[in-house]
């Protein structure tokens, strides 16, 4: 395997410490970006070049959504980490908080440079304390080190960040509820638009990005944007890290090129538990439609070819299934995850996840009826794309692709009242 | 301008316009819940969505901008699809109790549910119950299953009454809308909340089970209860008043209807309603028959006209009579040979009334007040004396507008206050010229000489906007307060502004219009008071609640060998009158209010007048007849009014100007000074006795509110029984610590039963430890 990239101080004692982060060339990049005094566009231009796309879900180009900070705006400007990874089976943002965290500040201040921000908050899921620590520790580290604050690296350039802890809500995760939180309301989506470039955090324009995807920038101001896109494929630059976990024998992250085979990443992680046959994957987090092991077994991972296959890479959450596998009882806990974690706001996702939940529910436990599957593909039609923010998708993804593959198990267990593994 | 297309049709509308309000505007009706045109846009119930040409997906027409050239269908296949996805979600947790539902058949819920709902419903799981809250006397949450959390009830608290008081608590379909920490609802416009949930969740909780909605009849009217005019529909079944709704007037009330207004009449039934002519014989009170009681009130007026001289009688009416009442009690006054008339009860300087000409007013349309850039409030207790003026401000202030406050206290307008100066009674004027001081030296580059905060305020008032200088009920019941009217027109004279009087009441322009004032000729409210009359005819007074001195005007009253009382309650004049008079409140009689912006609205009375009550313009007719007196031959009260405003050109009377006045301060009293509001469910004899309006926080016994300093020179701790002292009289309240207060000052409240012991409203007052 390549030397790895964000996981590059895993080898030291203390990966987390500066010193240990500076031995693998730490801080070269905003040091260079200060001392030649880059200009914003030519970053920007380098991000675009290494096809980066966000790696908290939804894939959007990185340079593009920084392209859409307003340039001449008087007044402050945020800049936002989403550390709040909550989607089950994701745990990779976690790892980059624990042991690299000053690949993210540095990715950050890059980030802060590039749209002349000053303030930035990293937003970390509420059940991860030793993380939030471990950023706290880093953060005051760089400051000590003129890393963060005034007068960065002896320019003029100041930017400061501020860790804070959420309360462990998954929907706090979309980004304006993220920012309704850090302002001190509800975790609640807002309706968009106005989008967070112009209406953001206190109202004022902010760009908000996962924790690996500020994580990637070094690099690539480093070796620069086409650099990280070879590592990767056409339309899926650079390296990411895949959380593979479920029924195999050596769950865990692992950073590896985009387009790595599937069968690769299955191989890193131990293969399947007990030498059981894989029954199926959903290869992006839980919110993605899950795909059988078959399929599985011939993608690779990139952004085209999983959704080539009728699901998407998400945030790179890989859960592996094996033939034990009862698929109505694990779309049951999938289902009752998304019905637990709405935020209730808008009428179908509020109303529709826990209709969604009760009738698999009613089916796991021996009450189905048959005209329950059409039932909810209907409810499922009427969740996705009718919502203020992509949680009801998320909801309703999930059954419709357990219901596209594994249809006959559901009807087994409607006619049978019990499991068919 | 953009061009669009809905449904086929063209239209042409403004950018930045969502598709709901353009389609609104071309007639086309959109389904939506949360969607309100005065509330901010939250988009959540999407009961609103249609099909975009291009979209991928149906969007909220309420939250959807429109773009040129965009061609929009509320009814497509995907459109109708969508909306009915949605009503069958809002549905399956919405109980099957319409039929016991008080929204029923004026319910949104029901009505989209018949357009878009399905036959039988597809959800066979087990329905969400949500207990029910207590949120007050006012507003029912008794039925939160009902609840389609649409916020609507929240954005209303956090937007238009400025103050959150319900929010949407815990997530997915756990969500309930509560109050903070079980707190109750406390704003003084928290029934609106019940007009905006589109559902039963929220409901009156007086007319709780009183009625079905379709088996009311209606009447439109205004309201009697401040004075704004705002347009309500009295609701009434079997001659009973059973509710009252706002009735939507962009110019006055938008659509908006002050707690006072919505449930005073619950005082109209109030079991002290006075329902028989009485009159009192060897100090026994006896029902009497009509003719018998206005004959030994004609024949008592008569003789001491005859005898001591009619300069011995005196007429008072509360500024919330009608305009007909007005004119035809100063005209039996005059008739009689009396000019002792005023309506001005709350008011203490009438040193004004000789260099005014005009008719005090607002000085400015109601609606201009959202277009105001800064504004100046002198004395007033805004948010309670005039909750939906507040509420324009409050608009006004968030689009920009800002507020500059002069006053006595400092309570919580739930707007931001650019600026603010708050001193002792006494001191009020000098503040004022201060401000006049540092305008002059803005706008003429001399050097500033005022303090900080004049200087400040002048800033604000110098924008070159469109500016204000507002007084308010306390200015104009203030000592000095042709002083303070004096200053305020110089203030908005250097200033390009405009001034006016907030008034106090219904009919606090009305009764100038009536005549209902002393001319040159006769004594004001103050003087026949503190000169004692040897009779006097009160209409809707009750001495001791609604004057500026309760003290002296009890003591007149007990010293007047005869009060007439036309009341529409039974109340303390039993003890002082020697007739009472039922007369009608204004949902038994028609009549006319002339609001404080000088709109002349007539209303017709909704119910028959209760027991052998009258209205009060047919019982001075009668009168009028009886003593003699010609011109008391009106049919209608519309004959009253026309006579009354016969050739009166109203916009062209209405005028603040006054002449040069001595704007000397007076010496300052020593000791403490009193400061006192009239509570907001204080002011009026109907308000006083409605009970819900009774119960809420806002009608607590008063309390002697000073500042922890002065509590402790008193060596008096927080909720200790203090003797407070005025004159002859005291009483004994509740000692409560403010510590906004100006020092030197004690704030208590007037118009109250507990504090009805004490004298004037302003000036000297003792406390000590009880
Ligand atoms: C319900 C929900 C939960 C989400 N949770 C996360 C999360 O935990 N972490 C994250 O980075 N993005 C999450 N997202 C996506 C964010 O809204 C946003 O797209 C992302 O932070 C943008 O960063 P990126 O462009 O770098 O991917 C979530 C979205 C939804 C709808
Ligand atoms: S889709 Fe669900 S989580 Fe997102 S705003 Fe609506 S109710 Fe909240
Ligand atoms: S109580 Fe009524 S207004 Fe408030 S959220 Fe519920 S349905 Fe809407
Ligand atoms: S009216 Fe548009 S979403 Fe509720």
């Amino acid at each position: 395997m390549s030397t790895p990239i964000i996981f590059n101080t895993l080898h030291f004692d203390q990966p987390w410490t500066l010193e240990n982060y500076l031995k693998v060339g730490g801080y070269k990049a905003l040091r260079k970006v200060l001392a030649e005094k880059m200009l914003p566009e030519a970053i920007i231009a380098e991000v675009k070049a290494s096809g980066l796309r966000g790696r908290g879900g939804a894939g959007f180009p990185t340079g593009l959504k920084w392209s859409f900070m307003p340039r001449n705006y008087q007044g402050d400007k945020y800049l936002v980490c989403n550390s709040d990874e909550g989607e089950p089976g994701t745990c990779k943002d976690r790892d980059i908080l624990r042991y690299n965290p000053h690949m993210l500040i540095e990715g950050m201040a890059i980030a802060a440079y590039t749209m002349s921000v000053k303030t930035g908050y990293n937003y970390i899921h509420g059940e991860i304390f030793e993380a939030y620590e471990r950023m706290e520790a880093a953060c005051e580290e760089a400051r000590k080190a003129g890393y963060l604050g005034q007068n960065i690296l002896g320019s003029d350039f100041e930017f400061d960040l501020h860790n804070h802890l959420g309360y462990g809500a998954y929907v706090c995760g979309e980004e304006t509820a993220l920012l309704e939180s850090i302002e001190g309301k509800k975790g609640q989506p807002r309706f968009k638009p106005p989008f967070p470039a112009t209406f953001g955090l206190y109202g004022k324009p902010t760009t908000i990005n996962n924790t690996e995807t500020f994580a990637s920038i070094p690099y690539i101001i480093n070796n620069g944007g086409q650099q990280f896109a070879d590592l990767g494929v056409p339309n899926s630059g650079g390296i990411k890290l895949f959380s593979v976990s479920g029924h195999v024998n050596n769950p865990g992250n692992f950073e590896v090129p985009m387009g790595t085979p599937f069968k690769t990443l299955l191989e890193m992680a131990g293969g399947v538990r007990g030498g059981n046959k894989l029954k199926a994957v959903i290869p992006g987090g839980s919110s993605m439609p899950v795909l059988p092991g078959e399929i599985m077994m011939d993608l690779n991972m990139d952004f085209d070819s999983i959704q080539k296959a009728g699901s998407y890479l998400g945030t790179g959450a890989i859960i592996v299934m094996d033939e034990t596998t009862c698929m109505v009882k694990a779309l049951e806990r999938l289902s009752y995850f998304y019905f637990e974690e709405s935020c209730g706001q808008c009428t179908p996702c509020r109303e529709g996840t826990g209709w969604l939940y009760r009738i698999v529910h009613r089916i796991e436990h021996g009450e189905g009826r048959p005209e329950d599957l059409d039932l909810l593909l209907d409810l499922c039609n009427n969740i996705a794309g009718r919502t203020i923010c992509a949680l009801g998708d998320a909801a309703a993804w999930p059954v419709q692709g357990f219901l596209k593959h594994y249809r006959k198990e559901f009807e087994y267990h409607i006619e049978h009242k019990r499991c068919l593994v | 301008m953009i061009n669009i297309e809905i449904d086929g049709k063209r239209i042409e509308t403004e950018n930045g316009t969502t598709v709901i309000e353009a389609a609104h505007k071309a007639g086309i009706s959109i389904p939506h819940f949360c969607y309100h045109k005065k509330l901010s846009i939250a988009a959540n119930c999407r009961m609103c969505l249609v099909q975009v040409e291009k979209a991928p997906k149906p969007l909220p027409a309420c939250a959807t901008p429109v773009t040129e050239g965009m061609k929009v269908f509320t009814a497509s296949e995907q459109a109708v699809k969508a909306q009915k996805g949605v009503m069958e979600f809002l549905l399956v947790n919405h109980p099957l109790d319409c039929p016991i539902c008080d929204q029923g058949g004026e319910c949104m819920l029901q009505d989209m549910s018949v357009g878009y709902g399905g036959g039988a419903s597809r959800y066979h799981e087990e329905k969400r119950t949500v207990l029910s809250k207590d949120i007050g006397p006012l507003v029912s949450a008794e039925e939160m299953s009902r609840c389609i959390n649409c916020t609507r009830c929240v954005r209303f608290g956090a937007e238009i009454a400025g103050q959150m008081e319900m929010g949407q608590a815990f997530r997915g379909e756990h969500a309930e809308i509560m109050t903070f920490v079980s707190g109750t609802v406390n704003s003084e416009l928290s029934g609106n909340m019940i007009d905006l949930c589109p559902v039963g969740a929220l409901t009156s909780k007086p007319f709780r089970y009183k009625a079905r909605s379709w088996e009311l009849s209606r009447r439109r009217s205004i309201s009697a209860h401040d004075s704004l005019g705002t347009s309500l529909a009295v609701q009434t079944k079997n001659n009973h008043v059973l509710r009252v709704l706002p009735i939507e007037n962009e110019d006055i009330n938008e659509c908006w209807l002050s707690d006072k207004d919505r449930f005073a009449y619950e005082g109209l039934n109030s079991a002290e309603r006075l329902t028989k002519p009485m009159i009192k014989q060897d100090g026994k009170w006896q029902e009497v028959e009509w003719q018998v009681a206005l004959e030994y009130a004609a024949n008592g007026l008569r003789h001491i006209a005859n005898g001591a001289g009619a300069e011995q009688i005196g007429a008072l009416a509360t500024a919330n009579s009608t305009l007909e009442e007005l004119y035809l009690l100063q005209k039996l006054m005059r008739g009689i040979g009396s000019d002792n008339v005023d309506f001005r009860l709350r008011q203490s300087d009438f040193s004004a009334d000789d260099k005014q000409q005009g008719t005090p007013w607002l000085g400015m349309p109601i609606a201009d007040i959202s277009r105001l850039d800064s504004v100046l409030i002198v004395g007033s207790f805004l948010r309670k004396d005039h909750p939906l003026l507040a509420a324009r401000i409050r608009q006004a202030v968030k689009k920009g507008a800002q507020a500059n406050i002069i006053h006595s206290v400092d309570d919580d307008l739930l707007m931001k206050v650019a600026n603010k100066t708050i001193v002792a009674p006494d001191a009020l004027v000098a503040a004022l010229s201060q401000v006049a001081q540092a305008l002059d030296a803005e706008k003429n580059g001399k050097a500033q000489t005022a303090s900080a905060g004049a200087v400040a305020i002048a800033k604000s008032l110098s924008c070159g906007g469109c500016v204000a200088v507002l007084l308010g009920n306390f200015a104009q019941q203030h000592p000095q307060a042709a002083q303070l009217q004096a200053l305020a027109q110089q203030i908005a004279a250097l200033s390009n502004g405009k001034f006016g009087f907030i008034g106090e009441a219904a009919n606090s322009v009305g009764g100038y219009l009536a005549h209902a004032t002393p001319g040159t000729k006769g004594l004001n409210a103050a003087s026949m008071l503190a000169t004692p009359r040897k009779a006097y005819v009160l209409l809707n007074v009750e001495a001791e609640l609604d004057t500026a001195n309760p003290q002296q005007a009890i003591a007149a009253m007990q010293s007047a060998d005869l009060v007439i009382a036309m009341s529409a309650y039974k109340h303390h004049a039993t003890s002082y009158a020697d007739v009472l008079l039922p007369i009608a409140p204004f949902t038994e009689t028609s009549g006319t209010f002339v609001s404080t912006e000088g709109r002349v609205q007539s209303f017709k009375g909704a119910v028959k007048p209760l027991g052998e009550a009258r209205p009060a313009w047919k019982v001075l007719r009668v009168l009028g007849n009886l003593l003699k007196i010609s011109g008391f031959d009106q049919d209608t009260s519309e004959a009253v009014r026309d006579e009354a405003l016969k050739g009166v050109d109203v916009a062209a009377k209405l005028s603040n100007t006054i002449s040069a006045i001595d704007t000397n301060a007076v010496s300052a009293a020593g000791g403490l000074q009193r400061v006192s509001d009239v509570p907001i469910y204080a002011t009026d004899a109907v308000v006083r006795r409605s009970a819900p309006l009774q119960a809420t926080v806002d009608a607590a016994t008063p309390q002697a509110w000073l500042h922890s300093e002065e509590l402790k020179k008193l060596g008096v701790q927080v909720g200790a029984t203090v003797k407070v002292s005025q004159g002859q009289g005291s009483v004994s309240i509740a000692a409560a610590a403010d510590d906004k207060l100006p020092r030197g000052v004690v704030r208590v409240a007037a118009g109250h039963a507990a504090t009805a012991a004490l004298g004037a409203m302003f000036g000297t007052i003792t406390v000590e430890r009880a």
